[in-house]
């Protein structure tokens, strides 16, 4: 059931939001031995929190718009009473969190059942979903292959059908990678729309949080609900909420609708080109745009990445090196050995960047890019081969990622649901527009083009 | 490779930054560095004016 339904029919009394999170929790404990999604499950809190929803409909109260609605956090966020890993195994001698994240405690004051923590890559320095600690998440639609990372167990617990709603984060791609290739839809809101506050940080500059569900109808459901400022984080707007649950069926009108060209053709897997070919065809898209210098943003938010990570961990990388995952201390060492002088460079490019796709969002509306160059890899495959030529999975993956999160633009990643395996259409707008992302997911889903399929894998 | 620039570097680097890199790390921390560096490159070779301004978030 969508978490549309499910907060339907607990308002509605047909079901309970008890029974809601009972049926959740035995999903989980049915199937996360195979998709080892979770590690956490907060049962009692959540038996306690349903409970009190079921307690305030039987009171006459309004329950909120997400009541009873299961759901799960990438463990990035904190959760009252556990430690935050975020994937690490460093964190997990953090005390207990004092305090939920903040958009945790508003999905919870919207009537939603927080019923546990989700695997990630280490740090959500990740594209993959493994984790060298904890195992890596797996894909729903085929175990032996990758969950995208690093909200890799927020893919994987939506993809399978455990919860219909999960948060993860996305610097470069952590949301809408999982989504693609766990065959879910992933919202990356505009940098600076949802809180991070009481997160673990990535990199502060290119941070964002967000949901992943099965429905265009459920992200837009979950975003109204975590909408809103939050002094707590300094990069959260001022602009007060606007909802876009009411605006879904409006169609995509006279929207103007364009394909990315240029550097998002490139170094794509034909199941990537078939992806973009429907949702181009449904549309009635003819035209094609070029986002300038994309492989120089792509560049400079690697940078920016690697640097400002380098400098989150520093005293870990100095005092714990050896309790890191190799892959993440090397990559973190390097980052924290570039030049000032480009890093500064990096921060000036994203102004001129943002400025320059600005000035190409007067003339279109939406634009139309792979969400990954190739669906989801086999769990530990290093190397793929591309037009002849042997490349590292693990730098490709996010290649179109990153140019879009780099000046914070929304995004909806929407699952074209190929077989034997799904792969994910990135629907960009610009800043503070994610209604117009969210119409043209709506419309596609609308017209069967895109959808979550079942779960073929478990 | 003991007098290469980068391994020099990289070496300088670690005893500024008081990091340790064990011997066995430097070669994908070199690795690493290499990809981050003719990325960095890149970005670099853009051509700034002197009036291009850093995106860094301050609200003061």
């Amino acid at each position: 059931m969508s978490a549309l339904d499910i907060a339907r029919a607990v308002t509605n009394k047909k079901s309970s939001a008890l029974e809601a999170t009972e049926a959740a929790l035995a999903r989980i404990a049915k199937h996360n031995p195979v998709l080892n999604a979770f590690t956490d499950v907060t049962a009692e809190r959540a038996r306690a929190k349903a409970r009190a929803v079921d307690e305030a409909i039987a009171a006459g109260k309004n329950p909120g718009p997400l009541a009873g609605v299961p759901f799960a956090v990438k463990n990035l966020f904190d959760v009252k009473g556990l430690p935050t890993r975020a994937g690490s195994k460093i964190n997990r001698d953090l005390p207990a969190a004092a305090r939920d994240a903040t958009v945790v405690e508003r999905l919870e004051a919207a009537g939603a059942v927080l019923v546990g923590a989700l695997n990630m890559g280490e740090y959500a320095y990740d594209f993959t979903g493994e984790n060298i600690h904890d195992g890596p998440s797996r894909n729903p639609h085929d175990p032996t292959r990758m969950t995208g990372g690093s909200s890799g167990g927020s893919g994987s617990a939506v993809g399978g059908a455990l919860v219909p709603l999960t948060l993860g984060s996305d610097t470069n791609g952590s949301i809408r990678v999982p989504s693609s290739f766990c065959g879910v839809f992933g919202l990356k809101p505009t940098y600076g729309r949802l809180s991070r506050a009481r997160s673990f940080p990535f990199v502060y500059s290119l941070d964002h949080v967000g949901p992943l569900t099965r429905s265009t109808a459920d992200l837009a459901l979950a975003y109204d609900a975590m909408q809103g400022p939050d002094a707590a984080d300094a990069a959260c707007t001022t602009r007060p909420p606007e909802p876009v649950s009411g605006l879904l069926d409006q169609g995509i009108g006279d929207l103007r609708i364009a394909v990315a060209g240029g550097y998002f053709e490139k170094s794509v897997f034909p199941e990537a080109t078939e992806a973009i070919s429907r949702v181009v065809k449904a549309l009635g898209v003819n035209r094609t745009v070029e986002i300038p210098e994309a492989a120089r943003g792509r560049a400079a938010a690697f940078v920016i990445s690697t640097s400002e990570g380098a400098s989150l961990h520093l005293d870990r990388l100095r005092t714990r090196p050896d309790d890191f995952d190799p892959a993440v201390r090397d990559r973190l060492i390097a980052g924290a050995m570039i030049p000032a002088s480009l890093i500064d460079r990096a921060q000036k490019f994203r102004r001129w960047y943002r400025s320059r796709v600005l000035e190409l969002f007067k003339s279109v509306d939406v634009v139309l890019a792979p969400a990954t160059p190739c669906v989801a890899p086999k769990l530990g495959q290093v190397n793929f081969v591309l037009d002849g030529a042997e490349m590292p999975v693990r730098a490709h993956i996010g290649v179109h990622t990153q140019p879009i999160s780099f000046i914070g633009l929304p995004v909806v990643a929407v699952p074209v649901p190929l077989e034997p395996m799904p792969i994910g259409v990135q629907i960009i707008a610009a800043p503070w527009r994610e209604d117009i992302a969210l119409r043209v997911a709506a419309a596609l889903e609308r017209e069967g083009v895109v959808s979550a399929a079942p779960p073929r894998g478990i | 490779m003991a007098d290469d620039p980068l391994d020099e570097y990289i070496g300088a680097a670690a005893k500024l930054l008081k990091l340790p890199v064990k011997d066995a790390w430097k070669p994908a921390v070199r690795a690493n560095l290499e990809v981050s560096m003719r990325l960095a490159r890149l970005v670099d070779e853009f051509g700034f004016p002197d009036e291009a301004e850093p995106a860094s978030v301050f609200t003061a």
